[in-house]
């Protein structure tokens, strides 16, 4: 067997031979120190590979710059001198460069994109019957018709059981399905997202509350590196079908700590899904979507919409599909887009918009990843004017990756700068005045729909 | 309780142990040439010197168990059965890899073997390993989800959320610490204060112990009473195994923050070579019958090696599947 100068850390291309530990003709076992080399970080020992004998040292102690896989060494292992003369050293063994395709970065795209298309488009302009109830009530709904259809559907968090639930989401459901499938958790978020994580790696399919996302960060090594990345680096072998969700963002004068929106925080992520509803018709049919889904959804709510209502189908087969964007006005001057409670505040601008005498399109996302591209640059083609929304801190935020994907996909379509009105880069005051400033205002939204128009 | 259980495998489960602790030394031995050659890249944690470790659980193991560990996971999957060609080759980062030469030496996984990974980041596989004991016990399954820890990973504040959250909810869970002494390059006496490891689960109700993890026998034995616990109270279990790996932490560790002394002294207890000599000597195993086993898994680990040259790498479409399903 050959000795090579092995590569003895993921940088090393060079070694010197500092000191043999051993010499010709000495008996080896596996794991013996032959040698002292000395790597471009630190000085290593060369463990023998086998059992056997030294049988020729092939570089003295004291050379230097010795390039990795040198012979430095022959060692006479038993019973396989014969074999090792025919054997090909395994230098020579270069992989196999596969066939195939140029790598193309679109294709991210559209793997995002069968996954949308799997989803019935049909489901949403049925006849339902209809009522009209608070987001706060279509979550619960939604969250009861899939603990029914599917027995594997659990929930976790704190105070979801006994207490009713910390903003009522989840009122009534300890009653309904037992502390099996309805469980209160310790104030541990890391702990219980894990096992969340670690019973849906199994099959189940947890939803996972965080009281509000704020929290989320305490077990955001979890969501990340377990939830989003397992499918990936199990090779399709491991998917992880849960829900996280819980309150985002700003609620009232909750002070920093308490209010903040993540929004760009998990869109930034691999392997995650994120929808972000802003009324309860949206937030029913996206929570039962996202319970079905097979893959890891984070699912961001608004204190501040619990209470809105609007009218939502009471059948339990109504779903809406992750990935569709609501064009929830249609105009023709100028696209503004929103999501999440940035929709209430773009139609609390609405009537100073059209005061003016411009008709916008208002593009509700609803999924932020995946992103309904189509319906975007649809309306940015036809306006050609475009002003963003969001809550989130501007710096390097999801309205500025927003920007980015239209200006390259429409370019030439594009009559002025985008413009996004986001929250301002502090953290949120307390004061109501300066957290009323923090957010994006109805008077800043109009008077960036007021610049991309041109119009004074 | 009754120390002498092991002693009621047949010499067929006997000489499977062996082999399998074999398979796995000549497996980490060959992974450190094959590393050595640049074929294998990046980390890799060779398990070489706690054989005795994953073998002495593996034997009270139901098949229907389920496994979950951090990065030091060559052994764990080989243990479990599955094809070391799949693991050599995904350590070499080809496409006949167990995670098609995405997941790499840290992350291999395989549902039919009932094997969760394969976790890098240090305590997080333990409350995933919960969450699988949540799920044993939710779907009513008899089944017992062994979750392996180092002894770094006992200073990890998931690690006692998980504790509190197993033992609270009394599931189905055997957690294994594999203290080999050292997380990374620290001594875990500059690392944990107090006592024995695993007394910092006991605060939280679970029983334990903590046992010589060298020795096959001993480890069998621990893991067959913790077994049998597990199923009569329908709670968690603690093993603390006292064990050590006789390589770096990882391929590049220059092994400063121990004495040669110190390793040579550890060696003198190999649990491979201490298995093969119980063989010998208590059990009245042939020489030969040992002798042929060997060289069977010294040819077998032959062919590992060339499949795991000879694999194409994966095609580069795989860049972009499996982030979604």
């Amino acid at each position: 067997m050959k000795i090579l100068l092995p590569a003895l850390s993921p940088t090393m291309e060079t070694g010197n031979l500092v000191k043999w530990l051993v010499k010709e003709g000495d008996d080896v076992l596996s794991g013996d120190i032959l040698a002292e080399i000395e790597t471009d970080k630190a000085t290593m020992e060369l463990e023998s590979p086998d059992d056997g004998k030294i049988e020729k040292i092939l570089v003295k102690e004291g050379s230097e710059n010795i390039s990795v896989n040198t012979e430095i060494a022959l060692l006479s292992v038993e019973g396989e001198e014969i074999e090792e003369k025919i054997e090909k050293p395994i230098e020579s063994s270069q992989p196999k460069i596969p066939n195939g395709a140029d790598t193309n970065i679109k294709e991210i795209n559209i793997s995002m994109g069968s996954l949308l298309k799997e989803q019935s488009d049909s489901l949403e302009t049925k006849n339902w019957s209809e009522k009209e109830i608070t987001m706060r009530e279509a979550l619960n709904q939604a969250i009861e018709e899939e603990m029914i259809f599917d027995k594997d559907v659990f929930l976790l968090g704190e105070e979801v059981a006994e207490y009713d639930g910390a903003y009522k989401v989840t009122q009534g459901l300890l009653d309904k399905f037992g502390s099996k499938r309805v469980l209160d958790t310790p104030i541990s978020e890391h702990g219980f997202t894990g096992l969340a994580i670690g019973a849906a790696m199994s099959g189940l399919k947890p939803i996972c509350e965080f009281m509000t996302f704020n929290f989320s960060m305490q077990a955001i090594d979890q969501i990340v590196n377990s939830a989003a990345k397992s499918l990936y680096m199990s090779g399709g072998e491991i998917n992880v079908p849960i829900v996280f969700r819980g309150p985002n963002g700003a609620a009232a004068r909750v002070g920093a700590q308490h209010s903040q929106c993540f929004i760009s925080w998990f869109s930034h992520i691999p392997g995650l899904l994120v929808v972000a509803p802003s009324n309860a018709r949206d937030a029913k049919g996206l929570l039962k979507s996202s319970i079905r889904n097979p893959n890891p959804v984070v699912f961001l709510e608004h204190e501040l919409l619990y209470k809105e209502k609007s009218n939502v189908p009471e059948e339990n087969d109504f779903l809406i599909p992750i990935g569709k964007a609501n064009l929830i006005k249609e105009g023709s001057d100028v696209t503004i887009i929103g999501f999440s409670m940035s929709v209430q505040r773009i139609l609390n601008a609405l009537p100073s918009i059209e005061k003016l005498g411009i008709k916008p399109d208002i593009i509700d996302l609803r999924s932020i990843k995946p992103l309904d591209e189509d319906l975007i640059y649809k309306s940015v083609k036809k306006t050609n004017r475009v002003v963003i929304v969001e809550d989130g801190w501007g710096n390097t935020s999801f309205g500025s990756h927003l920007s980015y994907l239209i200006q390259s996909n429409c370019f030439d379509y594009l009559d002025s700068e985008i413009i996004k009105v986001s929250g301002k880069d502090v953290p949120m005051p307390y004061a109501e005045n300066l957290e009323k400033l923090a957010l994006p205002s109805t008077d800043e939204i109009t008077s960036a729909v007021k610049n991309v128009s041109y119009t004074s | 309780m009754n120390k002498k259980i092991s002693n009621s495998f047949s010499n067929e489960q006997l000489l499977k142990f062996y082999e399998k602790m074999f398979l796995i030394r000549k497996f980490e031995e060959k992974a450190a040439q094959l590393y050595g050659a640049g074929k294998i890249g990046g980390f890799c944690h060779l398990y070489i010197g706690q054989e005795a470790v994953v073998i002495g659980i593996l034997s009270s193991i139901n098949s229907e168990d389920t496994v979950i560990t951090a990065y030091r996971d060559h052994g764990h999957i080989l243990a479990r059965g599955v094809d070391p060609k799949s693991v050599m080759s995904e350590l070499t980062g080809r496409k006949d890899g167990i995670s098609k030469g995405k997941g790499g030496s840290m992350h291999m996984f395989s549902k039919a073997n009932r094997f969760y990974g394969g976790h890098g980041i240090v305590g997080a596989q333990v409350p995933l390993g919960v969450g699988i004991g949540f799920a044993h016990k939710y779907r009513n399954e008899k089944k017992i989800s062994r979750v392996y820890l180092g002894d770094g990973a006992m200073s990890n504040g998931q690690v006692f959320e998980a504790f509190n959250l197993a033992s609270l909810w009394e599931l189905p869970v055997l957690f294994i610490i594999e203290n080999n002494k050292y997380g990374m390059g620290t001594s875990i006496g500059r690392s944990a204060a107090g006592n024995e490891l695993f007394e910092r689960a006991t605060v939280f109700g679970i029983k334990g112990e903590k046992v010589d993890g060298m020795n096959f026998f001993t480890v069998s034995d621990a893991a067959i009473r913790a077994r049998e616990y597990i199923n009569n109270n329908s709670k968690p279990y603690i093993i603390e195994m006292d064990t050590y790996r006789f390589r770096g932490h990882s391929m590049s560790d220059p092994g400063l923050y121990r004495t040669k002394d110190e390793v040579n002294k550890m060696k003198e207890i190999d649990p491979v070579l201490m298995m093969k000599e119980s063989l010998l000597k208590e059990y009245k195993f042939e020489e030969d019958t040992i002798k042929d086993i060997e060289s069977d898994i010294k040819k077998q680990i032959k062919d590992v090696e060339k499949f795991s040259l000879d694999s194409p790498l994966p095609d580069i479409k795989e860049l972009f599947t499996e982030v979604y399903l």
